[in-house]
């Protein structure tokens, strides 16, 4: 099973090599054998006797990752329908896109994604779910971005990424909350533990998280905002990627879950309400669009948010619903975008302002648009798969029962809002397809003159096309051998649905009728009440929205950093001492580390007492000197007064060697004073004043305080006794400050001469490369 | 014999306190001097009496904690001072400190 995974990218490894010879063969053909062989091998395990198969590849045990893959009614729909649509629209990309393009590039990334899909959906472990599950934003991202010269293609393309990865870390968040609640990385242990998971305070947290990722994905209300402007991709990636696979891993993420989550009431509540909002929205705002592509862009949005409310459901209705309608819609949406497809390489647009009675030019476009879209409002028809489904859906919408008030609220509103949607479904499918092919012409406005597609084009939405009236005409050929197994597999119980075309004359099909004559009046009357998508949604816009949060980002955070990096080390150093003066002092009150005791003192004696005052009083002059040289010069009071001190504490080598340094440093404040400004009045306002007085007082206090806390807190002896005893008899003398410093401790002292040592050749290098330049 | 040791080490040790009493106040009226000193010219001056009270302070402590380690530094004291002062005479006077070659 492995092998299904890693021989795309594999192979995505040479296409590079095949693209070379594209001008006689199309890099198609080879790829096109990929999805094809895959899906034969998957179709073998089709069958009324099937059993999930689980394998296991190690990767890296010790974090318990490990590549687990598993293979149930669930994954088997959905890697069908991935290496299945994955073909075909490889087979209609070699038709679609000219030899002149950059192939190498396009079928890498579409194997890199088929690659990417089938690990999300066969895999086992969930950190491996959540790797293949980034591989396929990453491809979509490229893929979306594949005409990079376009700024749409760019912007969708951003969009898209942002949105989506923002989910997927989501997801993994609420992954490592469910491995860490439950003690395992296998979904399928998870499942077993779910009793662990509905117990964990962590709940809520977990599908919060979890749901995020999946309602990204699934471009459900209002994360659907990226769907339409991944349109901007070539037609083949959005017929496969954005209609019918990758889309759809949110749902299949839920579908996942819902064993676990089922039985939690949020679930329901959470999911089915973004389901049908999802549906409701989508299908209102198709009715708007006027690009072939964004209509069924919207069209995707609300399908899948109808199927996301039917997982919601969780009934055994609802469920083999919705594991039907992932299938159906797989199928007719796939064609639906492949027809547009054609009609813009056929007409040279997409605009369907500017289309109209393309039937008399394409007319096997037009029946396969027909069947399409047909399918796709739910007419009632013997041989539409989308019936069944949408009947279905009525059907299990129609039982709903919740357990709290709010959860029963919306289990009575939720058929009405079903019903909604589906009006407005079935007035954007039939405007799509009467305003593209039936109406006036309007030649003059058409780029290209029209003509039909050639019969490869036509090839893959015929076989889609072909499994709409097939499954409308035999809906049951593929309900025990695959659909029984996918619902078993989330509802985690035996479902025996039988599919029906004549139910007899029950509430769902009075529901279709109601849509079907109120679609009807809508579709005749559109002009009339078009005026609605001035009021609602007018001017609010969750384009608006994110496009205003990504602006508003860059500003704020561009104003943040320019507020605090100004360029002024007066400021940094402010910012440094403030902020180490707030936090010690908080860390010392909290810990309680202020400890200021007055015993084991020494004496103060009166000489203490006249150097210390008069080092006092030049450190305050050297504050307020007016020129710089009289500022260094009672500086150096200062440090000869240190110097004293030294002698006073019977240490003459510091004493020594601060009296050296003081001079020098002396004598070097005086050498570069010639080329330093004046000393001049700073113009600052009285509130920096204070903030800086506050700062510097407060810093000083601090470590003062410190000091004192340190001293008075000795917890243990002094280790000076033993340099003091074996000075002269290991280090050979009686200087122990030497002997410390060259003997016991030597490796301080060689750095430090090192230090020197670069100072001066940098002091050297940084004069003579000054002169140089002159 | 003993109490005329004594006496003498009392009145060496007061003599050296009183000593550096004196000093002290000296240094003060100098560090007055150095702070207020209208030109750097008089801070120059002032600061080289520092220099030399402190010299003597040095001493004075060396006698007081009954040491002869402290003679380095009374000396280098000396030294650094001249190098010191003479510094800033030439800053004071000349601008710069080490003249450049003249060829």
């Amino acid at each position: 099973m492995i092998f299904t995974v890693i021989i795309p990218l594999i192979l995505a490894c040479f296409v590079p090599l095949l693209s070379k010879i594209k001008e006689k063969i199309h890099t198609g053909i080879f790829v096109f054998f990929i999805p094809f062989i895959i899906f034969l091998y998957f179709i073998q395990f089709i069958g009324s006797d099937f059993s999930p198969i689980a394998k296991t590849y190690k990767w890296i045990p010790s974090l318990g990752i490990n590549l687990n893959f598993y293979l149930d009614g669930l994954s088997l729909l959905f890697v069908l329908l991935i290496s299945g649509i994955g073909a075909l629209v490889v087979l209609y990309s070699i038709y679609y896109l000219d030899k002149t393009e950059r192939l190498g590039h396009f079928y890498v990334y579409l194997l890199m994604f088929m690659a990417a899909m089938l690990g999300v959906v066969l895999s086992d472990n969930v950190f491996v779910l959540y790797t293949f599950w980034e591989l396929t934003s990453i491809s979509s991202f490229l893929l979306i971005g594949y005409w990079h010269f376009n700024e749409r293609s760019r912007y969708g393309a951003l969009k898209s990424m942002l949105i989506t990865i923002f989910g997927g870390l989501s997801m993994f968040g609420g992954f490592v909350l469910l491995s860490v609640v439950t003690g395992t990385t296998s979904i399928q242990s998870m499942i077993e533990q779910k009793d662990v998971i509905l117990n964990s305070t962590y709940l809520p947290l977990i599908l919060g998280f979890i749901l995020l990722g999946a309602f990204t994905k699934s471009a459900q209300f209002p994360f659907h905002i990226w769907l339409p402007d991944a349109m901007e991709a070539p037609t083949p990636v959005s017929a496969y990627l954005h209609s019918a696979t990758m889309v759809k891993a949110g749902l299949f993420l839920v579908a996942r879950f819902s064993p676990i989550f089922s039985s939690y009431e949020w679930f329901f509540i959470i999911v089915s309400l973004a389901g049908i909002v999802t549906l409701c929205w989508g299908s209102y705002m198709a009715v708007r669009q006027t690009d072939l592509k964004a209509i069924l862009a919207f069209s995707t949005i609300s399908q899948l948010g109808m199927i996301m409310a039917m997982l919601g459901f969780g009934t055994k209705v609802a469920v083999f619903a919705a594991v039907f309608h992932i299938l159906n819609h797989a199928t007719f949406k796939g064609s639906l975008f492949m027809v547009a497809g054609i009609v813009d390489h056929e007409t040279g647009t997409r605009d369907i302002r500017k289309l109209g009675g393309l039937v008399t030019f394409m007319p096997i476009t037009a029946t396969l648009a027909l069947f399409g879209t047909f399918s796709m409002a739910g007419i009632p028809l013997p041989f539409l798969n989308g019936f069944y489904s949408k009947e279905l859906f009525f059907e299990s919408s129609l039982d709903l029962e919740g357990a709290t008030t709010f959860a029963s609220v919306l289990a009575q509103v939720i058929p009405y809002l079903a019903v909604f949607g589906s009006i407005f479904t079935f007035v954007y499918s039939i405007y799509l397809l009467f305003g593209t092919f039936a109406g006036k012409k309007h030649l003059d406005l058409l780029p290209k003159k029209p003509h039909e597609a050639p019969i490869g084009m036509l090839l893959s939405p015929f076989i889609l096309v072909l499994g709409v009236v097939l499954i409308g005409l035999f809906p049951n050929l593929v309900n025990g051998t695959f659909l029984a197994h996918a619902a078993e597999a989330i509802k985690g119980a035996e479902i025996d649905q039988h599919i029906a075309f004549w139910h007899g004359f029950n509430t769902p099909l009075k529901m279709t009728l109601i849509v079907v004559g109120l679609g009807f009046l809508l579709v005749l009357t559109r002009k009339k009440w078009a005026g609605a998508y001035r009021v609602l949604p007018g001017k609010l816009s969750l384009n608006k929205l994110y496009d205003y949060i990504l602006e508003k980002l860059d500003i704020v955070s561009q104003k943040v950093t320019q507020s605090y990096m100004t360029g002024s080390l007066r400021l940094y150093v402010a910012i440094i001492l403030g902020v180490t003066l707030v936090v010690t002092f908080i860390v010392m009150l909290v810990t309680d580390g202020f400890n200021i005791q007055f015993d084991n003192l020494a004496d103060v004696t009166i000489i203490e007492v006249s150097v210390v005052a008069i080092m006092i009083v030049a450190a305050l002059a050297t504050i307020l000197a007016k020129n710089n040289v009289s500022a260094i010069l009672i500086l150096g009071v200062v440090g000869y007064g240190v110097a004293i001190l030294f002698v006073l504490y019977r240490a003459p080598d510091l004493a020594l060697t601060q009296l050296v340094i003081e001079t020098v440093t002396v004598v070097l404040f005086l050498l570069c004073f010639r080329h330093m400004p004046k000393l001049r009045k700073r113009n600052e306002t009285s509130g920096t004043k204070i903030v800086n007085i506050v700062i510097s007082v407060g810093f000083g206090a601090l470590m003062t305080l410190i000091g004192i806390s340190a001293h008075s807190s000795k917890w243990f002896e002094s280790i000076s006794n033993y340099f003091i005893e074996t000075s002269l008899k290991l280090g050979g003398g009686h200087n122990i400050v030497n002997v410390i410093l060259v003997d016991m401790r030597g490796f301080d002292t060689l750095f430090e001469i090192t230090v020197l040592g670069i100072a001066a050749l940098a002091i050297f290098s940084l004069i003579k490369l000054k002169r140089g330049a002159k | 014999m003993n109490d005329l040791l004594e006496f003498t080490q009392k009145l060496i040790h007061v003599s050296t306190v009183i000593c550096i009493v004196a000093i002290s106040v000296s240094l003060l009226l100098l560090l007055i001097r150095v702070i207020i000193g209208p030109s750097n010219a008089d801070r120059a001056v002032a600061l080289d009496g520092i220099g030399i009270n402190l010299m003597g302070i040095a001493a004075l402590i060396s006698i007081i904690i009954v040491t002869t380690k402290l003679n380095d530094v009374v000396l280098l004291i000396g030294i650094l001072l001249f190098i010191g002062t003479l510094a800033i005479a030439k800053y004071l006077e000349k601008g710069v400190i080490i003249d450049r070659d003249m060829d």
